[in-house]
């Protein structure tokens, strides 16, 4: 693959240490957390102290009913919000206390987000899609052009790089804005109900490239579902209800989205 | 984030929606064109006037009877204040450094040929007048002194008075016309001069002084003294430093001649070419200010439509601006991304306003006598002037923008 660069060749030599029964450095290691909303004179405990450990190379679904607090979660990981109390390292950084700055450049450099309803830019090409994180980390035009290419021939788009969303079906919007989400070598990827807008034809598409993308180059894929079946295809599910964790298991039977087939490029 | 990067999303945000875009622009390209317009014809209505003086003579001086102030109507009319012939010796016999004189009587006259009539200016001038003035005759000659020592019935006419009166390809040189009545000899007429600030200055005909006061208008022309009446001198200088020491002596030597006393006011009033020159550009300046006042207005209103097409924007892309916040936008990145469109929307409106601006200021030269001048500065003033203009529209909607919360930006339906 052409992504893959220094990065992720130590994230393999992590996994390697891993299989060899060493410890490994948790890429998310959160300890006790907590968030506290104010509405009005109300406090709204949205999380009760999360202990959670996510090692590289994990392909990882967090469940839970609506209001369960995994929303919040999400956020604290995706550093889009900041803890009450409790530590949160992301890749080896603290990131209790960092200025706004400093968390755009962390969501810009370490996490690369895939949304339910894809949140492409209309009216602009795949390529250019993908091109808009780099564009923030001050990459210059011609190695961005590359990169984005690059990422898009992973996800399998390689034939549809001057395409808009428009002429894209779901699965493909969906999986340019993998491609986005994985240009900029992020730490983890993090998916909020990727599949929730699609259909199981097309979810099972995107489930394919996640599987891909995390054997195969040994990114780390974190992502919230409603979807029994599509945690299945994970390694680990991690149950989340009134705002503590309340399940974490191994899957016992994964479920393979590609099927052995090639992807069409 | 380097500016051409913002200037690139600017262009595709804006491409986005280019009917939108274009509308708004336009409010932005009337304001720039009406200034640029304005300030062009304001421009060339002062340098038209300017030449309009130049043509009249330089360094001529003109004294009337009664007081014009400057800034205010002529006061001193109906008084009796008056200039006489014996007040043209004095001064031009007295002052020294005169280089030319002249001298004339004017009054309206009533023109008859065949069945055609015209009512106009008729002014009795001594020969002097033509050179004093630079203003010769195009066809035949002009009134000489033998005219004037005979107080001949001869008559040069102004170009005006001859279409009036002639047909078409008709020769009015050595025709006989009637003025109130008295057959005149047409002997010339004059070159054109066109109609200026003054108006019509082509609406007049010229008769020997002699003959306007003794015979045409014996009556206006005579004071109750018995004194002949005259209504402008004209006194020319050699240079600017003359012009100053005639005016201040030729006011001596009529204060004198009115029996003024010190306390008293001058009942008349000497006008220079170089004050004329002086208190039209001031009106004609104040014109522009004017104008360029309404023009601005004008850019305030487009200043407004591109503030309120950001503010729809900005809400409209509420989800865009979360997502670029989640893939590493910082509060600063997209405060610029919004400037920027607001101040490349308004520079657009700017240089599509400079174009049609030249445009009509040049093409309003074909309809008018002067010629509209478009200075490079305005073009700058102008383009500096939309960009600023987007710039402070923008910094609202934009500043709106770099706050949103990524999470509840995201969320946005």
């Amino acid at each position: 693959m052409t992504v893959a660069t220094a990065e992720r060749s130590t994230l393999a030599t992590r996994n390697g240490a891993h299989a060899d029964g060493a410890k490994p450095t948790p890429v998310i290691d959160v300890r006790g957390i907590t968030k506290v909303y104010k509405m009005g004179d109300i406090e709204v405990h949205a999380l009760r102290g999360v202990d959670l450990q996510i090692y590289p190379g994990e392909l990882v679904a967090i469940m839970g009913p609506s209001g369960s607090g995994k929303s919040t979660l999400m956020n604290i990981l995706g550093c889009l919000d900041q803890p009450t109390s409790g530590k949160y390292r992301l890749d080896g950084v603290d990131v209790e206390k960092l200025n706004d700055n400093q968390l755009a450049e962390i969501r810009n450099k370490k996490i690369g987000f895939v949304f339910q309803s894809f949140n492409l830019l209309r009216r602009t090409s795949a390529i250019d899609n993908v091109e808009q994180p780099l564009i923030y980390a001050g990459v210059p035009p011609r190695e961005r052009r590359e990169r984005a290419r690059a990422a898009l021939e992973a996800v399998g788009l390689g034939s549809r790089l001057k395409h808009h969303p428009s002429e894209l079906s779901g699965g493909q919007q969906q999986r340019v804005a993998i491609a986005r989400a994985l240009v900029t070598n992020p730490a983890i990827i993090l998916a909020d109900e990727p599949t929730g807008n699609l259909d199981s034809r097309a979810g099972a598409e995107v489930m394919c490239i996640f599987q891909r993308l995390n054997s195969e180059q040994g990114i780390t894929v974190i992502f919230v579902t409603h979807d029994p079946r599509i945690a299945q295809h994970t390694r680990r599910i991690i149950r989340i209800a009134d705002g503590q964790i309340v399940g974490d298991e191994p899957v016992e039977e994964q479920l393979i989205a590609c099927h052995g087939e090639p992807l069409k490029y | 984030m380097p500016i051409y990067e913002l200037v690139r999303l600017a262009f595709n945000a804006l491409g986005a929606n280019k009917l939108r875009s274009f509308l708004t622009t336009l409010g932005i390209s009337i304001g720039i064109a009406a200034v640029i317009a304005l300030l062009g014809i304001g421009t060339g209505v002062q340098e038209y006037i300017n030449q309009q003086f130049a043509s009249a003579g330089t360094n001529l001086l003109g004294i009337v009877p009664g007081r014009i102030q400057r800034g205010g109507p002529p006061s001193g009319f109906g008084q009796t204040s008056v200039l006489t012939v014996s007040d043209y010796r004095a001064v031009v016999n007295s002052v020294p450094g005169i280089v030319d004189h002249a001298a004339d009587f004017t009054s309206v006259g009533n023109f008859a040929y065949g069945s055609k009539t015209s009512q106009v200016q008729v002014s009795g001038v001594t020969p002097s007048f033509t050179r004093v003035r630079n203003w010769p005759a195009a066809r035949g000659r002009f009134i000489e002194e033998a005219d004037d020592g005979a107080r001949a019935r001869v008559v040069a006419l102004g170009t005006t008075v001859v279409k009036d009166l002639f047909e078409e390809g008709e020769d009015p040189v050595g025709q006989v016309v009637r003025i109130n009545g008295v057959p005149f000899r047409v002997i010339g007429v004059m070159e054109s001069k066109g109609s200026s600030v003054f108006g019509d200055q082509d609406a007049i005909a010229f008769i020997p002084l002699s003959t306007a006061q003794e015979r045409l208008f014996q009556q206006q022309a005579q004071s109750k003294s018995g004194e002949r009446l005259l209504s402008t001198i004209y006194l020319q200088a050699a240079s600017d430093d003359d012009r100053l020491f005639i005016q201040a002596a030729a006011r001596t030597v009529l204060r004198e001649q009115h029996r003024l006393r010190p306390d008293q006011e001058d009942d008349f009033s000497i006008i220079s070419q170089a004050e004329l020159i002086e208190t039209f550009g001031a009106v004609t300046s104040v014109l522009t200010i004017f104008l360029g006042a309404i023009a601005a207005i004008s850019l305030l209103v487009g200043g407004i439509g591109v503030m309120n097409i950001m503010l729809v924007s900005v809400t409209e892309r509420t989800r865009e601006i979360g997502l670029r916040k989640a893939i590493g936008a910082t509060s600063s990145a997209i405060l610029s991304q919004f400037l920027i469109e607001a101040v490349v929307l308004s520079m657009i409106g700017g240089v599509i306003g400079v174009a049609i601006g030249i445009g009509g200021a040049l093409s309003i030269s074909n309809f008018v006598d002067f010629q509209a001048v478009v200075q490079p500065g305005a073009v700058l003033l102008a383009v500096g002037f939309s960009a600023a203009v987007g710039l402070f529209f923008g910094i609202y909607p934009a500043r709106r923008a770099s706050l949103l919360n990524p999470i509840e930006a995201l969320r946005y339906e």
